[in-house]
């Protein structure tokens, strides 16, 4: 029972807002030794924790090409196309975004997407132009929550997408702990069929949500505008 | 063949030299602890080549990973000014290069889609020319290099530098939330070691009511979601919800379809990770790179999605597997 306190080292300290990196750092610490860990074998574990774990840092290659590009005005013009498709609603282009997303996704494309990729240089920049246009200059609230959206689209499309694809770590995961623990012979690709019931829902749900998200923005930006009009 | 270990190579140069320009930023007030801090995220990445194939004792490395969280933890890196474009240059330069910009940027998935499809199983005199299971990393690290030499090229940027410093500066702002996602990968192996799984395993076990399928749908689904939210991670939950529940109750028990519990299972942990600071590649670096003030942004977004999500999974779980 009592290596469960790593855990409530944890909660509580994302609760009391504590650096979520000094946070991880002490639970790791409080919950090796408690689990009967020497010193030195904790610290052998944040050594062999993060070189094995470098690959989720990868995208800081893209960096220096993502930057540079924005240098010279990638994302203004990310906003200028969007701009000109007067028919792509801010939840309507993250819908297609989304569904993109989860089609690449589940034909083993992962790493096309993601926050550096593109939701930082394109995705956001679009799905902020497109309420631009409609609305003009958004406060930051506003502003604040369509990045979100848009980091929210290109997450749920990868996690619900990814498992269609049989080569994918978490089927190949479900197999390789199955066949070897009790000794069964499952195939990854009947494993992989039974991710699209949930693919298509997630795709429902959260493609519904995008659509809300074009009402909250009208509901918001049109009494915005409606105050702004009466002051004058 | 190519490896996935010249591109860690890459990148930690790449953290070396921006940690030199760094230390030799004067428009940054904690210039020391910054140039400290990804100094040593350089040579980690470096060192942790020879720690994966057992050549090296991963002890210095855990020391630097713990000098890295109290320099990121207590606030002693900081940033610079960023020299760059303002906006209104920013504009103008948009509308002379008009979707000239969008080439290199799609450039990295492009290459990365060929590197993933054409290039994979490939050999080049009886030697695999990319590292077997590496694909789509390298596909990512070449793209992302061609993509920079097409960039350049349309830009007229002659200065190499001019996009390390772009690079730095969106480094600096992502600040220490960069080395998150690799420590909570650390504490989920920790928690594996010290048993924490087999706990939480237990205890789901002992609120388990017997005899009741549906029931113990709900609760394999529901503490694969838990359990994730816990560890930031569905692969830590996985093993251990599905040999207290899965398996002996669900497969076994209830004589369940293997293929549709175990799949919507794990699935039903995914929706845990939407919801989580502690799956922090895919939630708190999203919200660093898109500089929001509110950390957990994109969590807000998500998790009105992953509630009714993890009921979809229930519901699909019940119909289909029994």
């Amino acid at each position: 029972m009592i290596v469960l306190l790593g855990v409530a080292v944890v909660i509580l300290g994302f609760a009391l807002k504590q650096n979520p990196l000094l946070v991880v750092a002490v639970a790791g610490i409080v919950t090796g030794l408690l689990g009967g860990l020497s010193p030195q074998a904790v610290i052998a574990a944040f050594g062999d924790g993060f070189a094995s774990s470098r690959s989720v840092t990868i995208f800081v290659i893209t960096l220096p090409v993502i930057g540079l590009l924005e240098r010279y005005g990638l994302q203004q013009q990310a906003r200028n196309l969007i701009g000109k498709l007067t028919g792509l609603t801010t939840g309507r282009f993250l819908t297609l975004y989304l569904f993109i997303r989860q089609v690449t996704a589940a034909l083993g494309l992962t790493n096309i997407g993601g926050p550096a990729q593109s939701i930082r240089p394109l995705v956001a920049p679009m799905a902020e132009g497109a309420a631009e246009r409609r609305y003009g200059p958004l406060p930051e609230r506003v502003r604040e929550k369509v990045k979100s959206y848009s980091a929210s689209a290109d997450t749920v499309g990868v996690f619900f997408g990814e498992d269609i694809f049989i080569a994918i770590g978490s089927i190949l995961l479900i197999t390789g702990f199955v066949n070897t623990t009790y000794g069964t012979q499952l195939e990854p690709l009947s494993l992989a069929i039974w991710a699209i019931p949930t693919a298509i829902c997630a795709f429902i749900i959260h493609g519904y949500r995008m659509i809300a998200l074009d009402r909250w923005l009208a509901r918001e930006l049109d009494a915005a505008i409606a105050k702004r009009e009466t002051v004058k | 063949m190519i490896k996935s270990e010249w591109f860690y190579w890459l990148i930690g140069a790449i953290f070396l030299v921006m940690a030199v320009q760094m230390l030799l930023d004067r428009t940054n007030p904690k210039r020391y602890g910054t140039a400290a801090f990804w100094g040593l995220l350089g040579l980690g990445f470096i060192y942790g080549t020879w720690v994966v194939q057992d050549k090296a004792p991963p002890e210095p490395l855990g020391v630097a990973v713990l000098v890295m969280a109290v320099l990121g933890g207590f606030k002693l890196t900081g940033k610079g000014e960023r020299n760059t474009t303002t906006p209104a240059e920013r504009d103008a330069s948009a509308r002379r290069l008009g979707s000239r910009l969008f080439i290199p940027a799609l450039t990295i998935p492009v290459v990365a889609v060929l590197c993933a499809t054409l290039l994979k199983g490939q050999s080049l005199g009886g030697e695999l020319i990319l590292e077997k299971g590496s694909e789509t990393i390298l596909g990512l690290g070449f793209g992302a290099i061609v993509a920079l030499v097409i960039g350049m090229f349309i830009l007229r940027e002659r200065r190499i530098a001019t996009p390390i410093n772009e690079g730095r500066s969106l480094l600096e702002a992502m600040g220490w939330a960069m080395l998150l996602p690799q420590m909570l990968a650390t504490l989920g192996s920790l928690f594996a070691t010290a048993g924490v799984g087999e706990q939480v395993g237990r205890i789901t076990e002992n609120v388990l009511p017997s005899g009741q399928t549906y029931v113990a749908v709900a609760v394999y689904c529901i503490g694969m979601a838990v359990f994730t939210f816990v560890m930031g991670n569905a692969f830590a939950a996985f093993p251990v919800m599905t040999a207290a529940i899965g398996w002996p109750v669900l497969i076994q028990g209830a004589g369940g379809d293997p293929h549709v519990v175990l799949a919507v299972g794990m699935l039903a942990g995914f929706c845990g990770t939407l919801t989580t600071p502690m799956a922090a590649n895919f939630n708190i670096v999203p919200a660093t790179l898109l500089e929001l003030k509110d950390q957990y942004g994109p969590i807000k977004a998500q998790i009105p999605t992953a509630i009714p999500l993890l009921a979809c999974n229930i519901v699909i779980m019940a119909i289909f597997a029994f």
